[in-house]
Formats: structure tokens, C-alpha cells, sequence
């Protein structure tokens, strides 16, 4: 089986993020970059089928070649092999501009399955996935709790608000997997030591056949028009015990207000 | 002149860092107060491949350069020093067997040791001879294909789970000088007649559990000889525990940096006069001076590392790195325990269990005085500072 997990660099989400004025996009510079913390989860259920079934996983990143030590990250968790995607025509791409790109760089590789993060720490707009299936024609199978393979067939917990629906597929089939899936482990030693010589192919637009009206950040479809600072926290509120039974009230009413029970 | 790490280097120190503060971190006061052993905390540093850290890599280790060596104890010992121990001692004592073994001994050991399934414990120190390693009574006589063995060894981390321990004991008690009289030996502590006693009581160090081990009549194959040679023990031992110099330095830059760094959390959050206390200048000073001290102690044991990686003889580096960050831990802790007032001395806090867990650092692995008289000897050789 062969298994492709598509990760992204994000910058550093304990980091504060700014935003660049100059072209709407993040300030690179002044945060550090990393793989993106979900796509550690989505890398886990990976490593658990090429464990258990033998699977050969590739890593795929878009991005520039300053983001290669994110695919040696990646790699450094155990996967086979990387290849990443280096383009200027892809900077300033929205959504659909990425997946347009991944979906010709998965399209250009053999695959039964791809293994997403729903979301990115930085965008969080969990279109990217759902869009790639849609381009590639292939079932998606999206926010899995719970994932199985079972030959050529797909089973999913797919997480919703009251608990999670079962969705089967037969494969090749496009996943995005939630952070209740599992624990990712951490990267071995040996793992570190061995990324920096598994195989890592570069890629560029034109090798891949991509349609270049559709990327970059002329042809996004989201355009930004407007960007301000996220407003200070608000102070909590401070619910007093006077022995009365009164502040349990108080609690009460909040969390119904906040509509947390 | 490079101060940067290799992208290598920052990868590993990356996962120490996360490894250390979500699995260590959380639970190292709890637990080191309350005697836990570790077991979680364990068997992640095994996953991590950590047991193998300076085992070749054809006996399923990491031979980690002695920077990155460093990288590892600095991050454990920032979030719990106790896990540095017993991990540091098992390294120096398959060091002893990667560097002395005999290829049967390495075959035999090594690959359990560094996967973890098996921990190692080091015999130097007795009741009656620490520094003066020359000076130990432990003594091994050959009898047929065994060497049998009496005598009390001290303070051995590991030991009541070690397999093997290796042991400085006297092959002969006539030689001249006496170093050439010891030897190592690998002890299994399951042997008939090694009796260990319980968790030696200490002021700190806890979740490294040390002991004293009494040899009465033991009968040791005499194939567990390190190398197969007698009369090179002393030199063996001294050879692969100088990067056990590099570990107590690192380590105790980690102690050193978890001291800074609940200092200045501290000092920001704490009011008094009506004034957050890092406003006060004579709090400053105390942070001035640890940060600088720390940022000292941090270049000079990666000097150190760096010179021992370069190859060549490297222990005035090792000696000067190692009395520095001990000497700078004991400063920063009680400096931070300082910081925090009567909540200092509070089991509340993390800054009194590094106020007890730095003093072992200018003790172990050489005393303070002891690097002292070792570094002189090398500048009244003649050799020259660099
Ligand atoms: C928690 C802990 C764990 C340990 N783990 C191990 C272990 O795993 N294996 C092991 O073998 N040992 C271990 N040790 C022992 C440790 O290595 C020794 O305690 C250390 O080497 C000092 O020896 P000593 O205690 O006999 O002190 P001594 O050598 O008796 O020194 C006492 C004092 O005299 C000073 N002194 C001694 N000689 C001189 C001199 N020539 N000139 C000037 N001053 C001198 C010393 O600096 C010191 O201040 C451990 C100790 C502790 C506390």
C-alpha cells in the first residue's frame, strides 16, 4: 500500500503572527516556521499502517526550499520518502490556488490513500483536503476520528458535533484525519539521523503540468481586503464564594450562557 | 568563529526540549517528591533510542557526537535532574564497553543496553576512597576461570536493576604504581554473594536511585575482565568518563536555566511595595548576573564538547567546563530560591528541589577542588590556553 501525506510549513502557532501590510500575507520573518501540528497526527496514522501493513508513505510539501527542513522533520518521524513542490508562481496561493498544486503533484505520484490534517494552524480553513478529493475525483473522506483498512476498502468515525458518523470508501480515497485520532509520537533519534538521507525529489509547476492561471496570489479567489490586530484578551470574571449557594448559580447560568453545557 | 548548532543538533535538542516539557516536566515535582519511579518517563527515553546515545550504531545505537550528548542532559536536567542521572551513568558505563569491551563483551552487552532492555550501573567509589580512586581495597583474585571478589562499593546510581555493573576492583595490590594494579570487571548483580542495599537517603537527586554494594566471595567469570587485559582498569575508567564531565556541565547549565527561568517568571508576577519585584534593580542584578553566568557556562561546555569531537586530549577543556557550570548551578538555584522569597523554601515550588538537586554536580564526577588540582597540573605542564 502506498500512502501520501501532504504536510504544511506554518509559522510557529505558540508564536505571535503578524501580518506583512505590504502583500496581505504572513510575516514570515518574524515568526519561526514549522510542520504544522496537525499534520503530526495525520504523519501518526501513517506510521501506523506502514507498521502494521507494511505501507510505504512519501511526504508532499508546497512550498519554497526554505521549507525543506519541514519535510526532513516529517521524514525524521519515520516516512520513506519526501517530495516538495518549489514554485514562485505558487506564493500568495488561497485554498483552492494549493490544491490545484497538490492535486497534480499527487495525480504525478502512485497511491491508495492521502492522509491530510483537517486544518492548518495558520489558515484553518479545512477546505484544502475536500478540495484536492474534488479535483482528483476520489472519494473524501473527511475529519476521521478513527480510521481502518480492510484490502481496498476505507473506514472512517467521521467527527461531528454529536459524536461521529461511520463512512466507507473503497480506495484510493483522500482522508483528513481530527486530533482525537491518536498520539503522535515523537520523532527517534534515529529517526533525525536518518531523515537528512531518505530520498527527497524536487518538483517544479511546469513538471508538474499545473495550470498556472489558477495559482498565486493573482489568481486566489479569497481575496483580503482588510487586516487589524485580534483585540485585547477581555479580563475573566471572578465568581465569588459568599457560602450561599449563590456562585454555583452564577456558574451555572455562565456556562449556559456561554452554551458549554 | 560558529556558534550554531548543525540542523541535526537543533533537531535533537527540539524533541529533548518537547519531550522534556510535556512528559517530564508536569510530573517531576510530584513525583520526586512522593518517590515515583519514573516508569513513563523511562520507557519514552528508550522509544527516543537514548540508552544507546553513545553506542556504535552497528549495536543498534545513536554514537551521538559529544555536543549532542550535552544537548540531551541539558534539556533533561532543565526539567528533572534525577532522570538526567540514572540515564548519564548508564551512558558512561557503555562507554566503558564500547570503547574497552572485548568484541564478545560488546556483542553480548551492547545491544540490550542501548534498546534499553537492560541498565548499567558504574562501581568506582567505595566508603573509603571517592577521589582517590588509586586508593579503592575491592579486591578480585583469580581462582581458576573466575576472579573472586570482595570488598564495599558506594553510592553506585543503578545498581539494585544494573546488569551488568561495571566494577573497579585491585588485580593486584603490588603493582607500582598502584593504577596498574586495577581492573574493570562486568558483575551481574544477580551473582551469588553481591548483597545491595536500598535507596541510599539523599537530599536530592531523586528518581536516580544510588546504593552501596557489598561483594562477599563472589565468583566472576573471568571472561566479564573489560578488554581481557588486567592492569588497565584505572586508565580505562579515566579515558571514558571524561565525557562525563561534558554531561555534568550540560546538565548543570539545565539546572541552571530552569533556576533562570522560574526567577524571572517569578520576579514578574510577584508584587511587593506595590511594584512587580523585577522592577526593583536589586532583583535585576540577581537576573543580570544569572543569564550571563548561564550564557558562560552554556559556551563553555559546548567549547569543552567541541574540543573532545575534534579529537586530541581535551580534559583541561572538559576539567575548566565542568567546575564552571557546577559551581554557576549552585549560584543561579540559590539565587532563584532568593528570588522567591519564603515561597522559595515552599514544596510548592519548583526552585527548591534545584537548590537540592545542584550541589551533587560540583561533587560528582570529580569535586570541584579535585578539577581544580587537575586543571593545574595541565597549565603548570605548560599547557598553553587557546
Ligand atoms: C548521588 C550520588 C551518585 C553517585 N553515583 C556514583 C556512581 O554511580 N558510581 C560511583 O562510582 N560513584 C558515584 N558517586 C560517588 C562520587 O563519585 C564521589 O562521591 C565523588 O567522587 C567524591 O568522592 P568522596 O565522596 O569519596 O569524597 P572524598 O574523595 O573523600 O572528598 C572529600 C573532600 O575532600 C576533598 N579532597 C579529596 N582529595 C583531595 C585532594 N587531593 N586535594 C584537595 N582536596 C581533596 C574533596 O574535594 C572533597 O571536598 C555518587 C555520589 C553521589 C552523591
Amino acid at each position: 500500500m502506498k500512502v501520501l501525506v501532504p504536510v504544511k510549513r506554518v509559522p510557529d502557532t505558540a508564536g505571535e503572527k503578524k501580518i506583512d501590510p505590504n502583500d496581505r500575507t504572513v510575516d514570515r520573518e518574524s515568526v519561526e516556521s514549522v510542520l504544522c501540528p496537525v499534520n503530526e497526527f495525520a504523519i501518526e496514522e501513517a506510521m501506523r499502517l506502514k507498521e502494521q501493513q507494511d505501507a510505504e508513505v512519501t511526504v508532499l510539501l508546497v512550498g519554497p526550499e526554505s521549507a525543506q527542513p519541514v519535510v526532513r522533520k516529517a521524514l525524521s518521524y519515520g516516512l520513506d520518502a519526501g517530495v516538495q513542490v518549489v514554485d514562485d508562481a505558487v506564493v500568495g496561493s488561497d485554498a483552492l490556488g494549493t490544491a490545484e498544486v497538490l492535486a497534480k503533484a499527487l495525480a504525478a505520484e502512485e497511491f491508495d490513500l492521502v492522509i491530510f490534517g483537517n486544518q492548518s494552524t495558520d489558515a484553518r480553513t479545512c477546505l484544502v483536503p475536500a478540495a484536492v478529493a474534488e479535483i482528483l475525483g476520489l472519494p473524501a473522506l473527511t475529519y476521521a476520528r478513527h480510521l481502518e483498512i480492510d484490502g481496498d476498502q476505507i473506514t472512517v468515525h467521521r467527527e461531528h458535533e454529536e459524536g461521529w458518523d461511520v463512512v466507507e470508501s473503497s480506495l484510493p480515497a483522500v482522508v483528513s484525519v481530527v486530533e482525537a485520532i491518536n498520539e503522535p509520537r515523537y520523532p527517534s533519534f534515529k529517526g533525525i539521523m536518518a531523515a537528512k538521507s531518505k530520498p527527497l525529489e524536487v518538483r517544479s509547476l511546469d513538471d508538474l503540468d499545473v495550470d498556472t492561471s489558477r495559482v498565486g496570489s493573482d489568481n486566489a479567489a479569497a481575496i483580503m481586503y482588510e487586516f487589524r490586530d485580534r483585540p485585547p484578551k477581555e479580563p475573566g470574571t471572578i465568581v465569588e464564594d459568599d457560602g450561599s449557594g449563590a456562585a454555583a448559580t452564577q456558574l451555572a447560568d455562565w456556562l449556559v450562557e456561554k452554551k458549554f453545557v | 568563529m560558529e556558534f550554531e548548532l548543525s540542523e541535526e543538533q537543533r533537531a535533537f535538542r527540539d524533541v529533548l526540549r518537547r519531550f522534556a516539557d510535556e512528559r517530564i516536566a508536569p510530573v517531576a515535582r510530584d513525583w520526586e517528591l512522593s518517590g515515583r519511579h519514573p516508569t513513563e518517563i523511562v520507557d519514552g527515553l528508550a522509544e527516543l533510542g537514548l540508552f544507546g546515545i553513545l553506542v556504535p550504531e552497528e549495536y543498534g545505537g545513536l554514537a551521538l557526537d559529544a555536543v549532542s550528548y550535552g544537548i540531551v542532559f541539558e534539556e533533561i536536567s532543565r526539567a528533572w535532574m534525577g532522570i538526567a542521572g540514572f540515564l548519564g551513568t548508564h551512558s558512561l558505563a557503555t562507554n566503558l564497553l564500547t570503547r574497552f569491551g572485548t568484541d564478545e563483551q560488546r556483542r553480548a552487552h551492547l545491544p540490550d543496553l542501548a534498546a534499553g532492555r537492560r541498565i548499567s550501573a558504574l562501581g568506582l567509589t567505595e566508603p573509603g576512597a571517592g577521589s582517590d580512586l588509586q586508593g579503592i581495597t575491592t579486591r578480585a583474585v583469580r581462582d581458576g576461570d573466575a576472579y573472586v571478589l570482595n570488598g564495599v562499593k558506594t553510592w553506585l546510581t543503578n545498581a539494585a536493576i544494573a546488569e551488568p555493573i561495571v566494577v573497579l576492583v585491585v588485580t593486584d595490590p603490588t603493582a607500582e604504581p598502584r593504577h596498574r594494579g586495577l581492573s574493570l570487571l562486568l558483575v551481574d548483580a544477580g551473582l551469588d554473594g553481591v548483597e545491595i542495599s536500598g535507596d541510599i537517603p539523599k537530599l536530592g537527586y531523586h528518581g536516580t536511585s544510588s546504593h552501596e554494594v557489598a561483594f562477599t566471595d563472589v565468583r566472576v567469570p573471568a571472561t566479564a575482565l573489560l578488554g581481557g587485559e588486567e592492569g588497565l582498569g584505572f586508565k580505562q575508567a579515566v579515558s571514558a568518563l571524561e565525557i562525563g564531565r561534558v554531561n555534568i556541565a550540560a546538565r548543570s547549565v539545565g539546572l541552571a536555566r530552569a533556576s533562570y527561568d522560574a526567577a524571572v517568571a517569578y520576579a514578574t508576577q510577584r508584587e511587593a511595595f506595590g511594584h512587580p519585584i523585577a522592577e526593583f534593580q536589586a532583583i535585576q542584578l540577581k537576573l543580570a548576573d544569572m543569564a550571563t553566568e548561564l550564557q558562560a557556562g552554556r559556551l563553555m561546555w559546548h567549547w569543552a564538547a567541541a574540543a573532545m569531537d575534534a579529537g586530541g586530549r581535551s580534559d583541561l577543556q572538559t576539567g575548566m567546563a565542568k567546575l564552571y557550570c557546577s559551581e554557576m548551578a549552585l549560584r543561579a538555584s540559590l539565587t532563584a530560591l532568593r528570588v522567591h522569597g519564603g515561597y522559595g523554601f515552599s514544596q510548592e515550588f519548583e526552585v527548591e528541589r534545584y537548590y537540592r538537586d545542584a550541589p551533587l554536580m560540583a561533587i560528582g564526577e570529580g569535586t570541584s577542588d579535585i578539577l581544580r588540582i587537575v586543571i593545574a597540573r595541565r597549565l603548570i605542564a605548560g599547557e598553553a590556553l587557546s
